[in-house]
C-alpha cells in the first residue's frame, strides 16, 4: 500500500496500555484522511450519547494522505472528537510539522480512549508509545510546552500537538495547538483537558514511499511555482485580514457583537494598516509553499512586544466586533489566545458578548472584579485594556472568567438563570459554536450553510459566502437555488478537508477554483501517490460521505432539524447602518431554505438520511445504524 | 556565527526569505534517496523561534576542518569546487566530521553508517535541487563574496533608497 501503512494506533490512557488494528486498503479508499477518516474513527470508537468530558469520548488522529510529501500545502491532520461546545462532532484539521513527523512515524492514525490520573505527555516514537510524566510542563503555554518537550528529549525533530493553560483549566473553547498552528474550534483542548492529557509528542524517522515519484514531483513542482503568482497573492502579501476592509465595504463586518456591519475605524484594524505597521515577517506551515502566516508585533502602549499570526477571523472577533480601534490591544488579545491555546474566536465573541451585557446594565464592574482589576473593569466596547484583562480571567478560570470560559450558549444561560435577564438573544452563536466573520443577514446563502453546518456556524466548513459575494445570487435574497449551492460549496470545502489540502490553493492547479478546474489535478496527485485509478466522480465522493459521515455521528447523537438554526440576532435585529442595514433572515426563510437543502441533499424532510443513500455511498454499517 | 571563508561555491539561504516549508528537505532527501525524509536531507531548515528561521547545508570551507579531523582520510575536498566527497570504502561512521563542522552540515545516516553531506548536486544538470524548488527564492549558490556583495547592495537599498515594499 502506498500513501498509508494499514495501521492505527489505540492508546488508553486508563489503562496506560497501546494496541495496533489493522485496516485495509478498501477502508482507506472510502475515508480517505483528515476530517473524514477522524469523524469515521469517531463513530467507530465512541460511546454514543457520552459526556464530552467522560473517557469513553475518544481523541482521534487522521493523517492526511499527502503528509510529509512535496505536494503543497498536504501538511494537514484532521482532530475529531464529540465536541462539548455542541454535544456533535468536532472536527477540525490543523497544519504543518506535527502531521508531517506523523506520517513517519508509521501510523496512519491515533485513537486515544479512557482518561489519565496524572497529567501525561504521550510519546509516539515511530512505533514505540511512552507514557511520560508532563508535571513540569504544566502551566507553560503552548508554544513553551513544545520547545520544553524537545528541550527534554533532545531532539528539535519532535513535534507535538500540545494544550496550554486554557486546556489545563477545561476552557470549553480550549484548542490543541502544534508548531503554532491550530485544530481551533469546537474545544478539543477542553478534552484533553479532561483527560489530562498535555501533548501527544511524535518522533517519526521512516522514509515516505509513494507510487509515482516522477508523476508527484512534476505536478508539486508546477503547483509550487503557480503558488507564487497571481492566484495566492491576496494570502501571501496581506494575509487573509484584508477582508476587513472588504466586509466593512459590503456592511458585513460583526462590529460590536454584531450589533453593526461597517466598523467607523475599520482602517485603523484592517490588514493593510497591519501590513503597514505591525508586520514582522510572513511565515509558512511544513510543507507550504504560500505562507500566509503574517507575524505581528504591537509596537506601542502596555503591550508592547506582544507577538502571533494574524489572519482575519480572530482579526474581526477581537477587534470590530469588540470595538476596538488599536491594533496593540487586538494584537495582545489574539496572543492571549494563541499562547494559553483557546479558539480565538469564540474568545472573540465572548468577549463581546460581555461587553454588550455590561453596556445593557445587566454586567457591572464589580461582576469584572480580579486580583489585578480589585476595582472591576469598565468593560466598555472599545476598551482594549479591559477586554484583554478579561482573556486572561478566561484563560485562568478567574472570577468570572469561570462562566465566560464556558462559551456565550452556557454563559448566557447561567447568567439568564441567575438575573432573569435574555442576554441569550445576544449570543452570537448557533449548535453551541460561536459564529464566523461573515455576517448571515447579508449574505443567505452563507447563513443556510451556517445553519445547517455540522459542527455549528463554521466559514471553513462552507464556502456558501461564495455565490452570495461574487453576485451569483441576491445576497439579500432567498430564491430556490440556496440548498443546492449550500450542498456545493459544503462537499466541495469537505474534499480539501479530507485529504486534506489548504484551500489557499484552489486556484494554483489551473487558475480556476471550481471543481472542474481543481478535481483532476487533485485525482492525479491522489493517484501518483497511492497507485489507485480515481476519476474526477469519485473526489466528488470523497466530499460528500466526508459530510454524510458528520452528519451521520450527529443523527445518532440526537440530532433534530430544530438544530439547524441561527443566532436570534440574525433572525429579529436588523442592523441600521451600511448596505446591509435592514435586513434580517426571517423564520420562514431560513426553514423554506432548509427544505431545499435538504431535498438537495436526498435526505427527508426532516433532514434524516434514507437507508438506500447511505448504502449508495458505500456506508452500510452507518444505514444499520441510523439510516431511515 | 563561524564564518566560512572560502572561495567556493556553497547554498545560502537567505533567512529574511526562509518561510520555513521545509521543502528543501523533501527535495533533497527524494534526490539522496528516493524517499521523502526530512532526518535524510542534506540541508537543514532550523527555526529558532516563530520567525527566526533558515536553513543549512555544507559551506565548503578552505582547507576544511572535517577532512583534516578524518581519521581514516575518507573525507576529500574536490580543489576545483570545493565540495568534500566521502569515501564510502573509508567511512567508519565515527562521526569526527560531525563534531569538527561548525556549521552541523554532516550527518550519520543510521541505514548505512556512512557520513553524508550536501554535494551541491553535481551530477546534476539542473544543479541544486534545493534551489531550483525553493519557492521563496530564499536558496541560492553562491560564494562568500557574492553574499557580501548582495548584502551590499541590499543595505543600501534599504538605506538609501528607503525599505522594500
Amino acid at each position: 500500500m502506498f500513501g498509508y501503512y494499514g495501521k492505527i494506533l489505540h492508546i488508553d490512557l486508563t489503562e496506560r496500555k497501546h494496541w495496533v488494528e489493522e485496516k485495509p486498503e478498501d477502508w482507506y479508499k472510502i475515508w480517505i484522511g483528515g476530517v473524514s477518516m477522524a469523524s469515521r474513527l469517531c463513530w467507530e470508537n465512541i460511546t454514543p450519547g457520552c459526556d464530552p468530558y467522560s473517557p469513553e469520548n475518544p481523541v482521534c488522529i487522521a493523517n492526511g494522505i499527502f503528509a510529509g510529501t512535496p505536494v503543497p500545502v498536504g501538511g494537514k491532520y484532521g482532530l475529531a472528537s464529540k465536541s462539548p461546545m455542541t454535544n456533535f462532532i468536532g472536527d477540525s484539521l490543523s497544519g504543518s510539522w506535527f502531521s508531517v513527523a506523523l506520517k513517519r512515524t508509521g501510523w496512519d492514525g491515533v485513537v486515544i480512549h479512557g482518561a489519565s490520573d496524572e497529567w501525561v505527555n504521550i510519546f509516539i516514537d515511530d512505533e514505540r508509545v511512552e507514557f511520560r510524566d508532563a508535571t513540569k510542563l504544566l502551566g507553560l503555554d503552548t508554544f513553551k510546552t513544545e520547545e520544553a518537550i524537545r528541550e527534554q528529549l533532545a531532539d528539535d525533530q519532535v513535534r507535538s500537538a500540545t494544550i496550554g493553560p486554557s486546556g489545563e483549566h477545561m476552557v470549553r473553547f480550549a484548542n490543541v495547538t502544534n508548531d503554532g498552528r491550530q485544530a481551533g474550534r469546537t474545544g478539543h483542548g477542553a478534552i484533553w483537558g479532561s483527560k489530562k492529557l498535555k501533548a501527544v509528542s511524535v518522533r517519526g524517522t521512516q522514509g515516505i514511499k509513494v507510487a509515482d515519484p516522477d508523476t508527484l514531483n512534476k505536478l508539486s513542482f508546477n503547483i509550487t511555482k503557480e503558488a507564487q503568482g497571481p492566484h495566492t497573492s491576496k494570502y501571501r502579501i496581506l494575509g487573509t485580514s484584508t477582508n476587513v476592509l472588504n466586509m466593512n465595504k459590503l456592511g458585513l463586518l460583526p462590529t460590536r457583537n454584531y450589533q453593526e456591519g461597517v466598523f467607523e475605524d475599520a482602517e485603523k484594524v484592517s490588514g493593510e494598516f497591519l501590513h503597514e505597521h505591525h508586520k514582522v515577517k510572513t511565515i509558512a506551515c511544513a510543507q507550504c509553499p504560500i505562507a500566509c502566516e503574517q507575524m505581528s508585533i504591537a509596537k506601542k502602549g502596555p503591550f508592547t512586544g506582544a507577538m502571533t499570526g494574524i489572519e482575519y477571523e480572530c482579526l474581526f472577533a477581537n477587534g470590530p466586533n469588540l470595538g476596538i480601534n488599536d491594533m496593540n490591544a487586538v494584537i495582545r488579545l489574539i496572543e492571549v489566545a494563541d499562547r494559553s491555546g483557546m479558539d480565538a474566536i469564540t474568545m472573540g465573541l465572548t468577549i463581546s458578548w460581555a461587553m454588550e451585557t455590561f453596556e445593557k446594565g445587566i454586567f457591572t464592574r464589580e461582576d469584572f472584579k480580579s486580583e489585578k482589576h480589585p476595582d472591576g473593569l469598565d468593560l466598555r466596547f472599545g476598551n482594549g485594556e479591559a477586554a484583554v484583562a478579561v482573556a486572561e480571567m478566561i484563560r485562568d478560570r478567574e472570577g468570572i472568567g469561570q462562566i465566560l470560559s464556558e462559551g456565550t450558549r452556557m454563559a448566557s444561560l447561567i447568567i439568564d438563570d441567575q438575573r432573569n435577564t435574555e442576554t441569550w438573544k445576544w449570543t452570537m452563536q448557533a449548535k453551541g459554536l460561536e459564529t464566523a466573520g461573515y455576517d448571515g443577514r447579508g449574505l443567505k446563502t452563507f447563513a443556510l450553510g451556517s445553519a445547517v453546518g455540522v459542527r455549528g456556524p463554521c466559514h471553513n466548513r462552507t464556502a456558501a459566502y461564495d455565490p452570495d459575494i461574487q453576485g451569483e445570487v441576491d445576497r439579500f435574497k432567498v430564491d430556490d437555488r440556496r440548498g443546492e449551492l449550500a450542498k456545493d460549496t459544503e462537499e466541495y470545502a469537505a474534499v480539501y478537508d479530507t485529504l486534506p489540502l489548504c484551500k489557499f490553493i484552489r486556484r494554483c492547479f489551473t487558475g480556476k477554483a471550481d471543481r472542474a478546474g481543481a478535481w483532476p489535478t487533485i485525482a492525479q496527485l491522489v493517484n501518483a501517490t497511492t497507485g489507485w485509478n480515481l476519476q474526477y466522480e469519485d473526489i466528488d465522493l470523497i466530499g460528500e460521505r466526508a459530510h454524510a459521515m458528520k452528519k451521520a455521528f450527529n443523527i445518532r447523537e440526537g440530532w433534530k432539524r430544530a438544530d439547524d438554526d441561527l443566532p436570534y440576532r440574525w433572525k429579529h435585529d436588523p442592523m441600521t447602518k451600511g448596505p446591509s442595514a435592514g435586513h434580517v433572515v426571517t423564520d420562514e426563510e431560513l426553514e423554506y431554505m432548509k427544505d431545499l437543502y435538504y431535498i438537495a441533499k436526498g435526505w427527508t424532510p426532516d433532514g434524516m438520511i434514507p437507508k438506500q443513500k447511505l448504502q449508495d455511498l458505500g456506508m452500510p454499517d452507518v444505514a444499520e445504524a441510523i439510516g431511515v | 556565527m563561524p564564518v566560512s571563508t572560502s572561495k567556493y561555491r556553497y547554498v545560502d539561504c537567505d533567512p529574511d526569505l526562509c518561510i520555513g516549508c521545509q521543502i528543501c528537505e523533501y527535495v533533497c532527501s527524494y534526490t539522496k534517496t528516493g524517499e521523502y525524509n526530512t532526518y535524510r536531507s542534506r540541508i537543514r531548515t532550523v527555526r529558532v523561534d516563530e520567525v527566526l528561521i533558515t536553513a543549512i547545508a555544507c559551506r565548503t570551507c578552505e582547507n576544511a576542518p572535517c577532512v583534516i579531523a578524518c581519521p581514516q582520510n575518507a573525507l576529500e575536498q574536490d580543489p576545483d569546487t570545493g565540495i568534500i566527497h566521502i569515501d564510502n570504502q573509508k567511512c567508519d561512521a565515527c562521526a569526527w566530521c560531525i563534531e569538527a563542522c561548525d556549521f552541523g552540515a554532516i550527518s550519520i545516516n543510521p541505514a548505512t553508517k556512512l557520513a553524508e553531506i550536501c554535494d551541491q548536486c553535481e551530477d546534476l544538470e539542473e544543479g541544486p535541487q534545493c534551489v531550483l524548488w525553493c519557492p521563496k527564492e530564499a536558496l541560492s549558490l553562491t560564494t562568500p563574496d557574492q553574499r557580501a556583495q548582495k548584502s551590499r547592495r541590499e543595505l543600501v537599498k534599504e538605506e538609501v533608497v528607503g525599505p522594500k515594499k
